[in-house]
């Protein structure tokens, strides 16, 4: 009888509403655009030209070996083959954003602007991890609340269900007292 | 109660699938830009040599900056004549061109310019001026991701409007030129 208490109609409709509930959450679209101020980082034309042209080739190639740009460029999504990073793919779109990313790291910007110079131009949809902002919380926090309701549903339905059988002894009640004739 | 109990996954149901219907619709290849209602890029390029449609004689080597453009809008459509999609959206910028409905620019994204040039010489220059990207750092700047894009940017150099692959009739009726239309209507009248 426990094992089959799982299957009983109330715990099984909550565990539909816990499960309709999770795919609700994953339905939500993918990306939640945030408008930043621009020019966060504003690529000065000038002092980048400058710096590239003092890097070699080499070092960029070097730079691109590097743990911190692995790390980096893993972490951004290539636009045009939107389940890879910028680290995986080999789209042109990729590689030109790639060689940005270096020029951007040789010109001494850190992790947080290199990635907000590409959120300005792209939207934070070329982050794999946008930060929680209040437009995006509902995506962070969705999920998460969905569970707890979820999890309050099942165990209210759980704790109704003895009063919810009360039909069943009437029956057995029923069946003993036409045993009993 | 009772039946209640029954009826609340049936709308759970009937909410998720209305979702999913909705999501048929979605293009999640079209990423919304985080430049509408911002400042244009300023960018600065080089003429594609001997392109106008105005047929002004124009230097080579010489530049076209954004700054220039303020005062009126323009539209900013990026493509490159390796890129079928512009080939199919390029009679609607020819008869936009033709209507002289607002200046379209030309930006020449990662091409040769000796093709650039034999493509719009067989297909029709719809463009008020050509520039070359070559090195397509100015898409970048635009968050292009993928030609043909085309940018409909205001007198004041904010964009107003993007769209992301061919134009067609539809986009053009249902968005682009009602876009355009909402400009305010002095700069419309610069434009003519």
């Amino acid at each position: 009888m426990t094992s089959a208490s799982l299957l009983h109609p109330s715990r099984a409709a909550g565990l539909v509403l816990l499960l309709v509930l999770c795919a609700l959450a994953a339905v939500q679209p993918s990306a939640a655009q945030e408008a930043r101020p621009p020019g966060t980082v504003e690529r000065a034309a000038g002092a980048t030209t400058a710096t590239t042209a003092t890097t070699t080739a080499a070092d960029d190639a070097a730079l691109m070996k590097t743990d911190r740009f692995r790390h980096l460029a893993g972490e951004l999504r290539c636009l045009v083959c939107q389940n890879q990073s910028l680290v995986d793919s080999n789209a042109p779109l990729a590689q030109d954003l790639r060689a940005e990313v270096v020029r951007l790291m040789s010109s001494g910007r850190d992790d947080q602007q290199i990635k907000s110079f590409l959120v300005d131009r792209y939207g934070e949809f070329v982050l794999y991890r946008p930060a929680l902002s209040l437009r995006n919380a509902l995506l962070w926090v969705g999920p998460f609340a969905l569970l707890v309701i979820g999890a309050i549903g099942w165990w209210r339905l759980g704790r109704r269900r003895p009063s919810a059988s009360p039909s069943a002894q009437d029956a057995l009640k029923h069946v003993d007292e036409l045993l009993g004739q | 109660m009772r039946s209640l109990r029954y009826i609340v996954p049936v709308l759970l149901f009937l909410l998720v699938a209305g979702f999913l219907l909705l999501g048929l619709d979605r293009n999640p290849g079209e990423i919304p830009s985080p430049l509408i209602g911002k400042a244009a890029p300023s960018w600065a390029l080089p003429r594609l040599p001997s392109a106008t449609a105005s047929g002004a004689a124009v230097a080579d080597g010489s530049m076209l900056a954004a700054n220039t453009l303020k005062g009126k809008p323009y539209l900013l459509n990026v493509w490159a004549s390796w890129c079928a999609p512009c080939l199919q959206e390029h009679p609607i910028l020819v008869d936009l061109a033709r209507r002289n409905v607002i200046t379209i620019v030309g930006v020449n994204y990662k091409d040769k310019p000796e093709d650039a040039r034999a493509w719009l010489a067989r297909h029709g220059n719809p463009f008020g001026a050509t520039v070359a990207d070559r090195d397509g750092r100015t898409a970048i700047d635009f968050g292009v991701y993928g030609v043909p894009e085309t940018f409909l940017v205001d007198a004041q150099g904010i964009v107003r409007f993007k769209h992301i692959g061919a134009l067609t009739d539809e986009a053009m009726r249902a968005r682009l030129l009602p876009a355009i239309a909402a400009l305010p209507a002095s700069s419309i009248a610069a434009a003519k």
